[in-house]
This record gives structure tokens, sequence and C-alpha cells, in this order.
């Protein structure tokens, strides 16, 4: 990696917490006014732990490609699961810049995944929770699929091993990052149940909408450039995307997102008769999050394509998962961060010219599902047991920020009866 | 019935890895990747299942 690489490719890094910010206020905005601030704190106490527990632990576990890593023998072939790199980070100051950087940009990542799993138990997911729940992913969860697929694992190596095209590839942590967090805060929906009030035995489910649009759309537009910063970092980490070729990474982010929500905009103006503003939000990055598993690989026009099929899907999936399927996902991370992320992924594949690598995808993707959502859920259903998810009924009642914090994030301001409990 | 479903994936996730193992052949090879997609998918639609709220007074546990 020559300098000039190098000291771009740290810059981007140095931008990609623009996507963490964003994606805390977009949480935030989402849930209601009286947990307000304790998913803000929630976030940064996120953000801490799992830089803390990766620098322990998680790091060691991911280890880096061509670094020592645990293997198992299949039919001839070394299946490498897991790395074995020193643990509390030791060697860091010798390692390769590459490497170096490599590891700068899995502490963004795996901070990123908890967020998205942090936010989708607004409103009833206790912080001592969250702040383990963070623990585990940083732990064990994200080095084991990071190792799979960035540090030369049995994902990354499938192009080597068994001809499918360049092994499963997932530049800008669509799997990593997104689809991980997605799947986490489905298990976190299903082990914490429902807000209190919101599908009542009789009738349709109560509205309970986010208590700031601002947040919500301000965090969007923060998030656009984290989202740039993590694509093109990522196609030159992992795709080794030479300089040159990294504007047309970054006009394909554009694409998706701009496509999007367009698209969400025009669905809900149709379905709604006023565009949402919430679910032009979610839609805008539904865009992002299936960029970045296909910007840094496929052509423009793709690109707008798989950001228009996300932008569809987002308000009608998310209608479907609250209506159809009762989960109560306040923020939308199961469809805008699982789903777009497996769309995302899928459509890298798809728009290849080579079977073999669309193969490979369709693995990634059978990874996620079949091992590490049953994994995830075992892992926090155990947890659960220790580190209780849910708040109390009358914690739930009054809000997270007096109930967890003894104060609430808008003091000066009344808050009014909640006349959809029932 | 939600834990049958979770118990289901991995089935599908492991009929992918024979498909890798069993089928030097691409066209066999991504059909029979499909085919473990639809296990899982199959699972996690009990899962879904098991997990949903049901209206009038039963909620699954």
């Amino acid at each position: 990696m020559t300098d000039a690489l190098f000291v771009l490719t740290l810059a981007l890094l140095l931008l990609s917490p623009l996507a963490i910010a964003g994606v805390a206020l977009i949480n935030t905005g989402l849930g209601r006014s009286r947990s307000a601030a304790q998913s803000l704190l929630g976030c940064l106490a996120i953000l801490a732990v799992t830089a803390v527990v990766f620098a322990i632990l998680g790091a060691s576990l991911t280890g880096s490609a061509g670094g020592p890593s645990f293997s198992f023998w299949i039919s001839g072939k070394p299946w490498s699961f897991i790395g074995a790199a020193p643990l509390f980070l030791a060697g860091l100051d010798t390692a390769q810049p590459q490497a170096q950087l490599a590891l700068l940009a899995e502490f963004f990542a795996v901070a990123l995944a908890g967020l998205i799993a942090w936010g989708s138990g607004a409103d009833r997911l206790r912080l001592s929770a969250g702040i383990a729940i963070a623990a585990v992913l940083a732990a064990v969860v994200f080095p084991l699929l990071a190792h799979w697929i960035w540090a030369g694992g049995w994902l990354a190596q499938l192009g080597d091993h068994f001809g499918l095209g360049a092994g499963f590839q997932d530049p800008g942590g669509a799997a990593t990052i997104h689809a991980l967090g997605g799947i986490s805060a489905l298990a976190i929906i299903w082990i914490t149940g429902s807000r209190k009030g919101k599908f009542p035995k009789e009738g349709l489910s109560t509205a309970m909408p986010g208590h700031n649009a601002v947040y919500v759309l301000f965090g969007s537009l923060l998030s656009f450039i984290g989202w740039m910063a993590f694509n093109l970092s990522g196609a030159i980490l992992w795709l080794h995307t030479p300089a040159s070729a990294l504007a047309a990474t970054a006009i394909n982010t554009l694409l998706s997102a701009s496509a999007a929500v367009i698209a969400t905009f025009v669905v809900t103006r149709i379905r709604f008769g006023k565009p949402d503003a919430s679910l032009c939000a979610n839609g805008w990055l539904c865009g992002l999050v299936a960029s970045s598993a296909s910007a840094a690989l496929v052509p423009p026009a793709a690109a707008l394509f798989i950001g228009l099929v996300a932008g569809i899907a987002t308000p009608l999936l998310v209608e479907l998962f609250e209506l159809a399927l009762s989960i109560d996902d306040p923020t939308g991370a199961v469809t805008v961060h699982a789903i777009g992320a497996l769309w995302g992924l899928f459509a890298a594949g798809l728009f290849s010219s080579n079977i073999g690598q669309f193969t490979a995808q369709l693995v990634g993707i059978s990874a996620l599902l079949g091992f590490f959502f049953p994994l995830i859920y075992l892992l926090f259903g155990i947890l659960n047991r220790f580190v209780a998810f849910r708040v109390n009924p009358d914690g739930e009642r009054i809000g997270m920020d007096l109930d967890e914090l003894g104060g609430g994030a808008y003091p000066e301001f009344v808050i009014h009866r909640d006349e959809s409990y029932r | 019935m939600k834990y049958a479903g979770l118990l289901v994936m991995p089935a599908g996730f492991f009929l992918t890895i024979a498909a890798i193992l069993l089928f030097p052949a691409p066209a066999p090879r991504a059909a029979f990747v499909f085919c473990g997609l639809g296990v899982e998918a199959l699972g996690l639609t009990v899962a879904v299942r098991g997990h949903m709220e049901l209206r009038g007074g039963r909620a699954n546990d």
C-alpha cells in the first residue's frame, strides 16, 4: 500500500463515525421522547464497550488476512473459521499498514452493528442489556463473521478453494455490519417482546410514531457521509480497488440512496396520500445499506435498480412486519438493515457476470441466516437469563429516561398522558 | 414452534455447505444452494409464526 493510499484510507475511515452518529440520531428520533436520553447514552455506551471488548478479545478472534488462524480440513481444503492473533492488540505497532487500517475499520464496524441492534429495543430494552448485547457481539459474533469475510476465512476463500468467483464479497460491510445488526435486532425484538399497548387484543396495532422527525432526517444526511466513507475505504481494504476507481463507488452509493428515497417517496405518496418523512428516511437508509454490498462491484445502472427495489420494498415491508407479523421494530432495523443488506448482497451476485460469484454470495447469505441468526438468538436468549432485557412495566410507563437515568431528555416540556395506552 | 424453526435454519445452512462439497458443476451447485436457502426460509417462516402474537387473547410464549 502506497503512502498516499494509506493516508486516503485513513482519512476515509476517520469520516466513517459519521454513520455511527447518523444512526444514533435516527434511533433516538424514531423512539419516544420519554426514552430519548437513554437511547443516545446507550449509543455512546455501546461505542465504548464494543471498542474495549473488541480490543481485548474480538480483534484476536477476527485476525487478519494471511495471519494466524484456526482451520479444519474438509475435502482436502482448509476451512479457516476463527483468527488466532494475539490478545490485547499485541503487536499492533509492528503490524502492516493495511492491517492496521483494517483493524480500525473493524472497530467502527462492530460499533455500528451494535447500534443497529440497540435501536430495535427502543423504549423497552434496558441499558445494561444493550451493553451486554454489544459486548457479546464484539467479543464473539462479529469477530467470527468478520474473520470469515474480511480476514481470509472460508467465505473469502470460496473462490480459491471451490472456484466460486472471487469468494464471498462484502466491501462495505453489508453482511458484517448491517445484516448482523439487523438479525440481532430481530432476535432482540422477539426476546424482549413488543412495547406495551403496541398490539392490542383487538383492532389494528397502535401507532407509536417517532418523537422527532428532524433527528431522523438529519441523521440520514449525516449517515450518507459515513456510508461513503465505509464504502470507499472498504473497496480499498477488501477489494484492493485503485484510487482511480473510487469515484465510481461514490457515485453508485449516491445513486442507490437517491433511487431508494425517490421510490419510497412515491410509494408512500400513493399509499397514504402524502409522503411519510420517517419512511422516506428509512428508504434512503435502505438504499445506502444495499449499496454497502454492491457500490464497489456493479455498474451505475445496476446501482440505480438496486436502490429502486430497496426503496419500494422498505415501506411495504415495514407495514407487513408490523401489521401482519406483529414485529414491533421502532427503528425499522430488520427491514432497513437485514433485508436491505441481504438484497444488496444478492444483487451484487446477480449483476456479476460469473455464476460462481452469484453462488458465493448465496452461500454467504445462507451463513448469515442459517448459522448466525440461530447462534445470535441462542446467545441472547442465554444472556437474557443473566441480564434482563426488558424494563419493568412501571419503568416502561414512565419512560426509560426517568427509570434508568433519573431525568428526562426534555425537562422543560410537559409530558402528556399517553392516550394510546390501553 | 419458534424453536423448531430456529433449528431447521442451520439444516439449510449445512445443505449449502454440502452443495459446495458435492457438486463441482456450477449449475447443480447453485440449484442445491438455492434448496438450502429454501429450507432456511421455511425455518424462518415457522419461527416467525411461532413468535407472532395472536389476537383475541391468545399469545404465543
